[in-house]
């Protein structure tokens, strides 16, 4: 097990590096001038633009800058805010807790809905309830996270005056945009359970566990469910992923001071240092998360190794 | 000697078109795909025809007729600047799915030629290629998207450079897999032994074989970038006002929850039922094309 985590994160060592390369490069494929960039939407002199390209080092070579951009981002320096100068990994971090609020939650309701939903849909197969189920997974997958968000505001803020509309930090505001959030993930989970249930309900050990006479609720919570949810890890990432993407607008929608709220704002500011470390940090983190996701799927599943 | 080749070829050929015969055959049997067909066949009808007939301009601003409710005028009811909500729901169909058919036409491309290379060549090209797929799920969701996007500026065609670019791996990935099993085949070797250059074995004996994945997934991403590229106009960093798309329209008409709730019903509305058509016929396609990708 500690070889194959210590072979995998090696493995990682290259994407890690080419994806802090193409960051790096962001700022210097963007069309014009890199100083002209940091120096946004003002009017400058050119003595005023090369100040800053002697300031920032935007003179040497480019290895030479990405080596240094990279030294600083080891120890933590992403630099600063082209908009208020703090620091951007403080930035990152105060935000930090508010994604993974919502995106943990969100995680939670999906596999609720979605094991719920496709156990539902497997157990009753080929009756109305399946199909029933498996068309609220259509419209799981088909459902865009903007339009639920605004659909749970009107239904339990306007009309039901249940919940605030917008805003964080207590936990009746958290409701809305991780069930938004968790609906999106909720419909391919659903499918998933549902075929490997089937697939699992059709093995022969669960025929031995009818010929013995065991009790239908039993055979499916004893002998099926742990089989079903194993390859339930292997989308764990991908779910994973599309709710941190889908932070991004649920946290637009419901004014979160999230990631993804600053990530958009950077874009829409124009504050490139912003956008740089934001994408750099979430990008190494998931890269890493798969990492843990790959090693939880060994770890659930004897029959699988890799050493 | 010369002849050889060309019987292959002629075989090859009648491949193609033999697959296709039998697959149409297949494919009038599925209800999914015979549904999925219908509505997506309604969807163009409208989006093309139903904008010729509308009397109104989806982008003339009437400030007396702001935020109309739906009515016999205004089937959809107006919006804040009392543009009429069902053309530019119509409008903004086209935007949307000219969004879904050029990202995946880029992603399909691109995608498939690389698969094709890596699982063909396999080695250093294999390796190089899958290192760069790697690269691009590094990035979660549409964050990939966001970033090209705050690269390359906001507007709608680099909304579809972007998303294209980031389901690239979808049909990497699956290309390459299913060209590594066929590579394996023995009427491969007996074509490389009979002279044919790599370039016409990936063309005529590979890629047919490798086509209805290919299909499957584009047909689904097609609904997946419908929905990235409206969130990117959501977002404000896509289509721009006052074009109607419908994820702009969707953010446009956000302050108006409360009192105009039309405003968003409909755009979204739109949205859900183009991209659940698309599913349920790429539902469909996988069913009849691809029997083991199939659900139960």
């Amino acid at each position: 097990m500690t070889r194959y985590l210590i072979n995998r994160l090696f493995q990682a060592v290259p994407t890690v590096i080419l994806v802090s390369i193409l960051v790096f490069l962001m700022l210097h494929m963007i069309p014009g001038d890199p100083a002209q960039v940091y120096v946004g939407e003002r009017e400058a002199t050119e003595e005023r633009l090369n100040e800053i390209r002697e300031l920032m080092g935007l003179n040497r070579p480019l290895p030479v800058q990405y080596l240094d951009y990279m030294f600083k981002a080891v120890q933590g320096d992403l630099g600063r805010s082209l908009n208020n100068n703090r620091p951007v990994l403080d930035e990152i971090l105060t935000r930090l807790p508010s994604t993974l609020e919502l995106t943990l939650a969100a995680l939670l309701i999906a596999s609720v809905l979605g094991i719920g939903l496709g156990l539902l849909a497997a157990i009753k197969h080929n009756t109305l309830v399946d199909s029933a189920s498996m068309f609220v997974a259509l419209l799981g997958i088909s459902m865009p996270v903007y339009w639920s968000s605004l659909l749970l505001i009107i239904l339990l803020s306007v009309t039901l005056r249940w919940l605030p509309p917008i805003g964080q930090g207590s936990f009746d505001r958290l409701i809305m945009p991780a069930l938004a959030l968790g609906f999106l993930s909720s419909g391919a989970l659903a499918r998933l359970v549902r075929s490997s249930m089937l697939d699992v309900l059709g093995q022969e050990y669960i025929n031995t566990a009818r010929a013995k006479g065991l009790p239908g609720r039993t055979i499916i919570l004893r002998h099926a469910l742990r089989n079903t949810l194993i390859p339930v890890v292997t989308i764990l990432g991908m779910m994973f992923g599309q709710l941190l993407g889908g932070a991004v607008i649920t946290e637009t929608i419901f004014a979160r001071l999230g990631i993804g709220r600053l990530y958009v704002e950077a874009i829409l500011n124009k504050d490139f240092t912003m956008v740089q470390g934001t994408t750099l940090f979430i990008a190494i983190a998931y890269v890493f998360i798969n990492i843990l996701i790959d090693v939880i799927y060994i770890y659930i599943d004897p029959r699988i190794r890799y050493d | 000697m010369t002849s050889q080749p060309i019987a292959l070829e002629t075989a090859a050929r009648r491949g193609w078109r033999y697959s296709l015969r039998r697959f149409s055959r297949r494919l009038l049997r599925s209800r999914n795909v015979l549904i999925g067909t219908t509505l997506l066949a309604t969807i163009l009808l409208l989006v093309t025809f139903g904008p010729m007939l509308s009397p109104y301009n989806p982008e003339l601003m009437t400030p007396a007729e702001r935020l109309k409710p739906p009515s016999a005028q205004y089937f959809f009811g107006t919006d804040d600047f009392g543009r009429d909500i069902f053309t530019r729901v119509l409008y903004g169909g086209r935007v949307s799915l000219l969004v879904g058919l050029v990202s995946v036409a880029i992603s399909c491309t691109i995608g498939t030629l690389l698969g094709l290379l890596a699982g063909y060549f396999g080695g250093w090209v294999d390796a190089l290629i899958m290192r760069g797929m790697d690269v691009i799920l590094a990035f979660p969701g549409i964050l990939l998207a966001l970033a090209i996007v705050a690269v390359l500026g906001r507007s709608l065609p680099n909304v579809m450079i972007a998303v294209g670019i980031s389901s690239i791996p979808l049909f990497t990935r699956i290309v390459r897999g299913s060209t590594l099993t066929v590579k394996q085949l023995d009427y491969i070797t007996a074509a490389r032994a009979l002279g044919c250059s790599d370039g016409r074995i990936i063309w005529w004996h590979v890629l047919p074989n490798v086509v209805t994945p290919i299909i499957v997934i584009a047909t689904n991403s097609i609904a997946g970038t419908i929905i990235t590229g409206a969130a990117l106009s959501f977002l404000g960093l896509g289509a721009q006002p006052p074009t109607p798309e419908w994820g702009l329209m969707l953010a446009e008409g956000r302050v108006y929850l409360r009192n105009a709730a039309w405003v968003t019903t409909y755009p979204g509305l739109a949205i859900v039922i183009t991209v659940m058509t698309i599913n349920l016929l790429g539902d469909g396609l996988r069913d009849v094309l691809d029997p083991r990708l199939k659900l139960d």
